[in-house]
């Protein structure tokens, strides 16, 4: 294991030589809160934070993502026919991802990138990004990133761990990804491993300690699925939700899209937007039908999907690293940490 | 407030034995600071949880909308007035309705609260007019005056216009407030620095349309954003649709909105939706001396045509 000191200063030196050969996305504040967004030159990320206001999914998996554009023109030899779109591909990074949020990544990819079926976009946007992590010494109180199979330390999904000592950075090399990303920024101040490794342990624990949320996820493997679905306690913990679908977009482990076709005169595209489960349209059938039609159907199963589904189908855990952002957005105070509680002591 | 809850729970207790009711529509206690989650209680031990305090700022009318059994709810002025209108515009029969008044001590900020620590807050707690709010390191006591949301600063009333049940003595109505200073700022702007304005106002907008369902005013079936034939806005995150969507939705609620502030406070961008709303709640009042909710006899100025009407373009 390698690990290297960074002092302040040649911090802000490094990302600007990175400039040339990455694509930087970092946090900023933008008005009154924090969000990823691609770095201007010279502009540094600020790592201040407690966590952004909506994930970094976007950086891989945009809210709106043009996928084909056409032709209706007639006179046009390529009328109606759908044809790819150039796209950057080229390396970018991700600069103070939270532990929690890269981890997300590594949930969605068995849908992104299966055996059976690929999305060319996001493998090609996740293949192309390196994946600085930020360790969080400081976890807001509604983060269960640790009961959630994370932790504020954690390195799933990560190609390198930033940890603040306060006077300098200590960075630990995860990846091989994470190696060329340090020899591009010309950081190289290699460190005594031991010491390092000593070093990062203590934070970790300390930051583990500060993580007081206690969700229990391990009776609901064993759980009836049919139980779970029709269980009494669904009417009281869905009475709240309004269906925004806020907590869905602000999350980093739901993935769901639409497809629209939009046309301007003769010119189309077609492209793919965030959808979210909450939304009556999101199941409406052609035919009029809706089989999730009230607001239960639906609460029941953004909950079933992250807690019980996703448990079964895939075995790597439940669907969310406990980033706590829909906790602290949703407007009407649905918890998950709650509902999670609800569905593994079902029953006794 | 805490002889407030009482009554209530006394209320609620009553209606439910009495069985004048199937369920009574309240709050209990959040699990993050300054949230309060709507709930119901069809026995004394869900009574229990109820809790009423200053975040108590969503609009329960909007758990109302098509129900069919015998509720009891908990009404502020502003919900009060928004079941008014729920009734007129028949989502809501009078008769299945128990309204539980609440005259209203005005709800907190939580999003400026948030905004004016650097780190997180980890409780809230209110004393009288102080809310003190405590973190890690920190306690700051802060005048609830100070940090009430924008629409509560501004609301004249606080009494809730209709009720079978009342939990306490009406409050003192705010007087001489000037409720639309900020609409004024608008439309004195000329055209172009009026889109830049709306355009800003708008630009975090991730159209999760939060907005809009945390408004009672907004129980249409299917949105005009989502309908898909014809499809009338787009669905991306192409800044026209955005700024249709929040344009036409103000239209849709001009002679019906309370001002209940339910939009803001569920913003999950802190955007200031209030700003499209008050424009048309403003002209209701300047030409038809409108406000909404405040009575079951007439309708809203919008959805009524008088022959004797005295503009000529619309005989
Ligand atoms: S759980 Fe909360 S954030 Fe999610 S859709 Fe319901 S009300 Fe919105
Ligand atoms: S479900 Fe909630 S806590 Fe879990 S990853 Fe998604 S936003 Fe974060
Ligand atoms: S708008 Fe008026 S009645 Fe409604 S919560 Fe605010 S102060 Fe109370
Ligand atoms: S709640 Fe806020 S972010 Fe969501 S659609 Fe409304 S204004 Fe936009």
């Amino acid at each position: 294991m390698k690990f290297i000191k960074i002092d302040k200063e040649s911090w802000a030196k490094g990302l600007e030589r990175l400039d040339d050969s990455f694509r930087l996305f970092g946090p900023v504040k933008q008005d009154k809160f924090h969000n990823f967004k691609e770095l201007d030159k010279g502009e540094l990320p600020d790592l201040s934070l407690l966590n952004t206001r909506l994930s970094p999914k976007s950086v891989v998996y945009p809210q709106s993502e043009v996928m084909f554009e056409y032709t209706l023109d007639e006179n046009k030899e390529d009328h109606h026919i759908l044809k790819e779109i150039d796209k950057d591909y080229s390396p970018r990074a991700v600069i103070g991802i939270r532990p929690c949020d890269a981890k997300a990544f590594l949930v969605v990819k068995p849908n992104f990138d299966a055996p059976e079926y690929k999305d060319p976009y996001w493998i090609k946007s996740y293949e192309a990004t390196t994946f600085v992590g930020y360790a969080c010494d400081t976890p807001c109180s509604t983060c269960f990133c640790t009961p959630a199979g994370c932790g504020p330390f954690h390195e799933e999904g990560l190609d390198l761990l930033l940890v603040d000592t306060n006077d300098h950075y200590l960075i630990k090399v995860i990846t091989e990804k994470g190696e060329n990303f340090l020899s591009a920024a010309g950081w190289g101040a290699e460190v005594d491993a031991d010491a390092a490794s000593d070093q990062i342990e203590t934070m970790r624990h300390t930051a583990e300690a500060k993580i007081t949320s206690r969700v229990s996820t391990d009776e609901l493997k064993d759980k009836n699925i049919t139980d779970l679905f029709e269980a009494s306690f669904w009417e009281e913990a869905a009475f709240a939700c309004i269906n925004c679908g806020t907590c869905t977009y602000a999350c980093p482990t739901c993935w769901c899209f639409d497809i629209q076709d939009e046309t301007y005169g003769y010119y189309g595209i077609r492209m793919r937007n965030w959808d979210s489960c909450m939304y009556p349209l999101f199941t409406l059938h052609g035919s009029g039908h809706n089989p999730r039609d009230t607001k239960i159907q639906r609460v029941r199963q953004r909950f079933m999907h992250k807690l019980k589904y996703y448990v079964d189908k895939y075995e790597n855990g439940i669907q969310c690293v406990g980033c706590g952002r829909c906790i602290r957005l949703c407007p009407v105070n649905i918890d998950i940490r709650r509902v999670c509680e609800l569905m593994n002591s079902y029953g006794g | 407030m805490s002889a407030y809850i009482d009554k209530i729970k006394e209320i609620s207790n009553r209606l439910l034995k009495e069985s004048k009711v199937d369920m009574v529509i309240g709050f209990r206690k959040g699990t993050v600071p300054m949230m309060n989650e709507p709930c119901f209680a069809k026995t004394p031990q869900d009574v229990d949880n109820f809790v009423w305090d200053s975040n108590c700022g969503i609009n329960l009318a909007n758990y109302l909308t098509n129900r069919e059994e015998k509720i009891g709810i908990i009404a502020k002025g502003c919900d009060s007035r928004n079941i008014v209108t729920h009734i007129i515009e028949n989502k809501i029969k009078r008769d299945r309705l128990v309204i539980i008044g609440v005259p209203c001590k005005a709800m907190i900020d939580r999003h400026k609260i948030e905004t004016m620590f650097e780190t997180e807050i980890q409780d809230v707690i209110e004393a009288d007019d102080k809310i003190i709010v405590k973190g890690d390191g920190f306690e700051k006591t802060l005048n609830k005056s100070d940090v009430l949301q924008e629409n509560c600063a501004i609301c004249i009333h606080r009494n809730p216009v209709k009720h079978d049940e009342v939990v306490g003595d009406p409050v003192e109505e705010q007087k001489d407030v000037d409720r639309y200073e900020d609409v004024r700022k608008i439309e004195a702007m000329p055209p172009e620095e009026k889109w830049r304005y709306f355009d800003d106002l708008i630009s975090a907008c991730i159209r999760c349309y939060a907005c809009r369902n945390a408004c009672p005013l907004c129980y249409c079936h299917t949105c005009f954003v989502d309908e898909s034939r014809p499809q009338w806005v787009g669905k991306s995150q192409d800044p026209i649709d955005t700024r249709t969507f929040h344009f036409l939705r103000a239209y849709h609620c001009s002679g019906r909105c309370t001002d209940c502030g339910a939009c803001e406070r569920a913003c999950p961008m802190g955007i200031k939706v209030r700003r499209f709303t008050k424009k048309l709640e403003k002209d209701c009042l300047d030409l038809f001396g409108w406000e909404a909710g405040m009575t079951l006899e007439e309708r809203p100025p919008l959805d009524t045509y008088r022959s004797d009407d005295p503009d000529e373009f619309i005989k």
